[in-house]
């Protein structure tokens, strides 16, 4: 019988991201109560060190491949490696993390492994031995509880959502081959972001602007809101689509889905495209200057007033309080 | 080239979505369905390689009746033919048991390139391109956002967080698209007209050969969490009083700074 909670750790560029540990910690309380054992999977290349790191969060064992050919990542190189070591150990849950890597790899997971996943969940517990996962559905408008069928259940979780508890245990280091056949695929390059940019999918903090902002040039004050607080810049779709942010900085349905600990909405109104990619965000302040705007019934505090005077008021108090 | 495009129905971005009072679904009542718009990008782009390097492209849906007007809609688009797989079976079917359907509807026919959505906008599960991809043997590259096809070699971009990845494979495979891949266009009234005429092939499960297994299921849908109401910061009603007041409440009430 299946047995075992385990976790896909991810690391970049020779350091575990945060969500392992969420991972590692989630998965601890999972197996705790089932009274069973948490296992990691950690690929890549000249990355053993890391392995100790992930038992210092309730891993009792670390499946480590360690090979060129797992640097950097690929779908196809990771997801053969993860599910061979998974088939030869049988574990019954696995969770991986619901970042943009994980959320590749665990649906290329699905498929090799022929099982189930309840995606990007805000909530995982266990009833009746098993694993029922909580996640928004229909942009949020409306949460399902999943059960998987198949083996492993697995389930990716929202980054940013589960809390880090630490709970040392051995992290005993099993090595593992990978596997590998020719590669089906590569990456040519890794185009990386102006160093210093924070990616709003991975910020602590969020100051985000809209069409209220007015322009590229508006964009300046958050920027200088967003350097003080250690934040990163977000955006809606109507400053995307005009022009004045990247892409990459939109949030939303048709953009990114963030959970900071704060995201300041600035001129922006709520649409409920918008809303879907933030209301899992623990506290919603909003800037607008209207008073009727729908950001403010999901705001936990409104500012009704023009965000040209509040941002830069708003920055200077801020900066007294952390001086 | 023999170009795929996986379409889904969804309700429009705007919809209310009201529970079922049992917990077992969702009042479809009322619903205004729409294309998938994640698969929009997917059926613009398999348009513009079709326009470039000639061939063919097939829309394949699965869902019941009502998603024919979802295949219309990619066939007024440009596309030229469809499959839809209405089957009660696969009604609620899981990601695997969809992508089990869509891999036997596109093995019937020769195929170079398959597009889907990257996620569908109502259950946002994000796997079938991935498990269809790996039903199929195929490489698959996940939320493109630029394409290029050369021969048989395939560029493609991809973010990830704080950074673009430039990944390259090779046809025949699975492109999942995101925003900023192209902007869709719109039906034409000539294309509305045509795709009347165009060819919907109808298919089951049983006629494709597969089980329509899910691996897993909602067990129950619940309306979210309520929030509790928030607080509109008055102070003295200067901007500066209200800059104050909020900075004050985020560090003291909400230690969040
Ligand atoms: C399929 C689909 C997908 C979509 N996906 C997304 C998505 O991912 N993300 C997204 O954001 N949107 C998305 N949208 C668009 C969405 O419907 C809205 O159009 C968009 O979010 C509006 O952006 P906004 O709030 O910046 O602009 P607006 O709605 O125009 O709001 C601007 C706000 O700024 C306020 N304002 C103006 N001046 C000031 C000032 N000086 N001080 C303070 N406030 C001021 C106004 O009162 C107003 O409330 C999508 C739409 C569709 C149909």
């Amino acid at each position: 019988m299946a047995k075992g909670v385990w976790i896909v750790a991810e690391q970049r560029d020779g350091a575990l991201r945060k969500v392992s540990f969420e991972l590692a910690s989630t998965a601890r309380k999972l197996a705790d109560q089932l009274g069973e054992e948490v296992g990691a999977v950690l690929c890549g290349s000249g990355i053993e060190a890391l392995a100790a790191a992930l038992g210092k969060y309730g891993v009792d064992k670390v499946f480590v491949a360690d090979s060129p050919a797992l640097e950097p990542y690929t779908t196809d190189a990771h997801a053969t490696a993860v599910a061979k070591v998974v088939k030869e150990n049988d574990p019954s849950i696995l969770l991986v993390g619901a970042s943009a890597q994980g959320k590749d790899l665990s649906a290329a997971l699905v498929g090799k492994l022929a099982t189930g996943m309840a995606t990007d969940c805000t909530d995982v517990k266990i009833a009746d031995g098993k694993l029922l996962a909580i996640r928004p559905m229909y942009a949020g408008k409306c949460f399902g509880e999943v059960v998987v069928t198949g083996t492993p259940q697995m389930a990716s979780l929202r980054p940013n959502v589960f809390t880090i508890v630490e709970n040392a245990k051995a992290a005993a280091i099993v090595k593992f081959d990978a596997g590998l056949g020719e590669p089906k695929t590569k990456v040519l390059e890794v185009q990386k972001e102006a160093a210093g940019k924070i990616d709003v999918a991975e910020a602590n903090v969020i100051v985000s602007g809209g069409r209220g902002v007015k322009g590229p040039e508006g964009f300046g004050i958050l920027e200088e809101l967003a350097a003080v607080l250690g934040a990163a810049v977000g955006a809606s779709r109507a400053a995307v689509d005009a022009g004045w942010r990247a892409q990459i900085d939109q949030v939303g349905q048709t953009g990114k889905v963030v959970s900071p600990n704060l995201y300041i909405a600035c001129g922006i109104s709520g649409a409920i495209q918008h809303l879907a990619g933030m209301s899992s965000s623990k506290y919603i302040v909003a800037v607008n200057k209207d008073a009727e705007a729908p950001i403010f019934a999901r705001a936990d505090y409104g500012v009704v007033d023009d965000l040209f005077k509040v941002v830069p008021a708003f920055t200077g108090e801020v900066k007294k309080l952390l001086a | 080239m023999n170009i795929v495009a996986c379409v889904k129905q969804v309700p429009d971005t705007e919809a209310q979505i009201k529970v079922k009072a049992d917990g077992s679904g969702i009042e479809e009542g009322g619903i205004k369905w729409v294309m998938n718009p994640y698969d929009e990008y997917g059926v613009e782009e398999a348009l513009r390689l079709k326009e470039k390097f000639g061939g063919e492209v097939t829309v394949v849906c699965v869902g019941p009746a009502r998603t024919m007007e979802t295949i219309r809609t990619a066939l007024a688009m440009g596309a030229d033919k469809g499959i839809q797989i209405d089957d009660p079976a696969l009604y609620n079917a899981d990601a695997y048991a969809t992508a089990t359907a869509l891999a036997a509807a596109v093995k019937s026919a020769p195929y170079d390139i398959i597009f889907c959505g990257q996620r569908a906008i109502d259950d946002d599960s994000g796997q079938v391109g991935s498990i269809l991809a790996e039903l199929l043997g195929i490489p698959g590259v996940t939320f493109a956002t630029k394409l290029e096809i050369d021969g048989q070699k395939v560029k493609a971009v991809r973010p990830i967080e704080g950074a673009q990845l430039v990944i390259e494979t090779s046809l025949p495979c699975v492109i999942t698209a995101t925003k900023g891949l192209n902007e869709p266009r719109y039906a034409s009234l000539p294309g509305i007209m045509k795709a009347k005429k165009k060819p919907v092939d109808m298919k089951t499960a049983a006629a494709l050969g597969v089980a329509a297994e899910s691996k897993s299921k909602v067990a129950k849908f619940t309306p979210p969490p309520a929030r509790p109401p928030g607080k509109i910061i008055c102070a003295d009603d200067t901007p500066e009083g209200k800059a104050a007041e909020l900075a004050k409440l985020l560090r003291e009430e909400a230690k969040v700074i």
